[in-house]
């Protein structure tokens, strides 16, 4: 297992390489603004662009800039720096992500709770108007759209703008650390919004994987050791329909937190995602970098963690 | 023969489907005493499954319709509430099933799922329940089991995990063990030390077993009585040497002659019993067997048989006289064919 994982975290360092490299060819490759120009500002002479262009070696062929990047991030640990911004693409990506670490694991915490409550109840109550009604409203919740679903949201329960306004609305985000119930306020809706999505996906999910689990014969056999429904169920149903949820559930938060774009911008929090969302309509090619890094990142970690779990919920599994 | 400890009183199963009500199990009796062996008898789909899960409640359902008795300890399986029923599962009776692998659950050590059904029943603290575990597994012939116990029902072969199936099943001692075709998953040697073992473990333990099978073999090697099962009901009803010496039912007949024997020579045809069952969803009248019947008279497709007694310890469910078709099966049983079974049988029409 250890020789897995090793394995494993060496192929995260490879994959990240290639990450940025594509990025920085699609960058090249589409077309987009000049970054000297950008750097430089309106009203640069073109020898200011020539100097900017030679300071951060954008006159440099493609493999020596990237060349640049790498070594800057491994000597210095430098990812560069944002054009717009003027500031270092590290301690900006650092400061927008308690704002995304906020928004997904509550979301998290929420559609996980939800979804596998509805998701028990429903393959339990097969075909009873509980499940038939819970199952409809997850149809709805999968297909509508996540930037609707929260208009809607602001439209009905905003402070500012609602026809209730009882909840922080868009731009009403506070840091955690300056004002809890604020950050609790303005977090409220967001979080719904986003786990209305998640939370119909994995009833569904789990309606129907525990539907076929308890068909198994091993669920006879434990109804037949003369257990209560109840262990039945969750000790021997659910334990082991779980294992897909787990799945879904590390990547989707892996996703997440390398910015939750849509719910960012409508509640215009100030995450990963509105800071990539905005990197890129300015062009601004380290801080695009940096976002698209980190979100690997978070993607290819959730990947590993979702394997090394999987091991341990079931037996079966063993990687050499 | 003392009283019996569990008996089904025309015991009937239907099924509500979209295709109709399947009846799958319909007016069947039978009993059995502390210490012996029942064994029922039937091709698949002949309801002998349904009817042992039925006796468990582990059919119930909004789509089940159950009527008869079952009498168990004075009290009525059939009519009992699932709470009173769920303390008799695993404890009063107990079942153990075909295929040993998908049985058990494939995320819990085995050791842990017998200390769940040790504790379903009983305050037994998570020590002495493991003790006791422990102690199955070596009851059951289980080598090293204190290393067994902490392993993975994927880590056993085929024969341990219906061992360790059978050693969970008698972990609270129940008095009837239902085996559903134990040993159709397993290879043929170790077929035959399970059944060794249920029938030792019977003998020692006083408990009843019904062993359901399609594998009259293992009837002959396991079982005191038999009831042969068609359709949903049972069609012979005997003890084991009397259907295998003298069966007086044209099914049994087709069953027994489907069967190799070591005996007989090599050039012998396996003769296996023409057509398919009928339709369990819309039973023509008559005898169920009509239709694959080779010796079939105008009246079975009229009267349904019942099952009445054709000599001092077998019942049979046929309308064909009792006389001709002891002679019959004497022909059948002496190497003579079908044709001329028939001559003796319905000679005179």
């Amino acid at each position: 297992m250890t020789r897995y994982i090793i394995r494993r975290i060496l192929w995260t360092l490879i994959l990240m390489v290639a990450v940025s490299v594509m990025t920085f060819v699609i960058f090249y490759v589409l077309p987009s603004a000049d970054p000297a120009q950008l750097r430089a500002g309106r009203h640069a002479s073109p020898q200011q662009i020539e100097e900017i262009r030679h300071k951060y070696h954008l006159d440099r062929p493609l493999l020596d800039q990237l060349w640049f990047y790498f070594q800057g991030i491994v000597t210095r640990g430098d990812f560069g720096i944002s054009y717009v911004n003027d500031q270092p693409v590290a301690k900006l990506v650092f400061s927008r992500l308690p704002a995304t670490i906020s928004v997904a694991i509550g979301a998290a915490v929420l559609w996980l709770v939800s979804g596998i409550a509805i998701g028990i109840i429903s393959a339990v109550r097969r075909h009873s108007r509980l499940d038939r009604t819970t199952m409809s409203l997850a149809l709805v919740g999968i297909s509508a759209p996540v930037y609707w679903l929260g208009l809607v949201a602001l439209y009905l329960f905003a402070n500012d703008i609602g026809l209730i306004p009882i909840l922080g609305g868009s731009g009403s985000y506070r840091p955690i650390t300056v004002d809890p119930l604020g950050w609790l306020n303005s977090m409220i809706l967001p979080w719904i919004v986003l786990a209305i999505a998640f939370a119909a996906f994995y009833s569904r999910l789990l309606r129907g994987t525990l539907i076929e689990v308890m068909g198994e014969d091993y669920i006879r056999t434990a109804r037949a050791k003369g257990l209560p429904e109840r262990t039945v169920v969750m000790h021997h149903g659910v334990r082991a329909a779980i294992t897909p949820i787990v799945t879904a559930f590390g990547l989707d938060l892996g996703a997440l937190l390398g910015g939750a774009v849509l719910v960012e911008i409508v509640f215009n929090i100030p995450g990963i995602g509105r800071l990539a969302y905005d990197a890129i309509l300015h062009s601004d090619l380290f801080l695009i970098q940096g976002t698209v890094l980190l979100a690997a990142f978070f993607v290819i970690v959730a990947n590993l963690v979702v394997d090394v779990v999987y091991a341990y919920l079931d037996p079966r599994v063993r990687y050499e | 023969m003392s009283t019996p400890l569990l008996s089904v009183e025309d015991l009937s199963v239907q099924f509500d489907t979209e295709d109709g009500v399947v009846r799958a199990v319909d007016g069947v009796s039978w009993s059995i005493e502390p210490g012996r062996a029942l064994g029922i008898v039937g091709e698949s789909g002949s309801g002998k499954t349904v009817g042992g899960l039925t006796l468990l409640g582990l059919t119930r359902s909004n789509n089940t319709t159950i009527a008869g008795r079952a009498m168990f300890g004075g009290e009525d399986l059939v009519a009992m509430q699932d709470e009173q029923l769920r303390q008799i599962r695993g404890k009063g009776i107990a079942m153990i099933f075909q295929d040993p692998l998908s049985s058990l659950h494939p995320f819990y050590r085995v050791g842990d799922q017998i200390v769940e059904a040790i504790q379903a029943h009983s305050e037994a603290s998570d020590k002495a329940a493991r003790a006791r575990a422990l102690e199955l597994l070596g009851l059951v012939g289980i080598p090293d089991p204190r290393a067994r116990l902490d392993a993975y029902p994927h880590e056993f072969s085929g024969g341990m995990r219906q061992r360790a199936m059978i050693a969970m099943a008698l972990s609270n001692e129940p008095k009837v063990l239902i085996a559903d075709e134990p040993t159709t998953a397993l290879d043929v040697t170790v077929q035959a030390q399970i059944l060794d073992l249920l029938d030792r473990l019977r003998r020692e333990l006083g408990m009843a077993l019904v062993i359901i099978t399609h594998d009259l073999g293992v009837v002959a090697e396991t079982a005191d009585d038999v009831a042969v099962m068609y359709a949903g009901r049972i069609v012979e009803k005997a003890p084991v040497e009397e259907l295998f010496a003298r069966p007086m039912h044209p099914y049994t007949w087709g069953l027994l002659r489907s069967i190799p024997r070591l005996t007989g020579s090599r050039e012998e045809p396996l003769l296996p019993i023409p057509g398919r069952p009928p339709s369990m969803i819309s039973r023509p009248p008559g005898c169920a067997f009509a239709d694959r019947c080779a010796y079939v008279a105008d009246e079975c497709r009229v009267a349904e048989p019942i099952l009445s007694p054709a000599g001092t310890t077998i019942a049979s469910a046929c309308l064909l006289p009792e006389t001709g078709r002891r002679s019959a099966w004497s022909g059948l049983a002496a190497g003579g064919d079908t044709d001329a079974a028939f001559k003796v049988l319905r000679g005179g029409k």
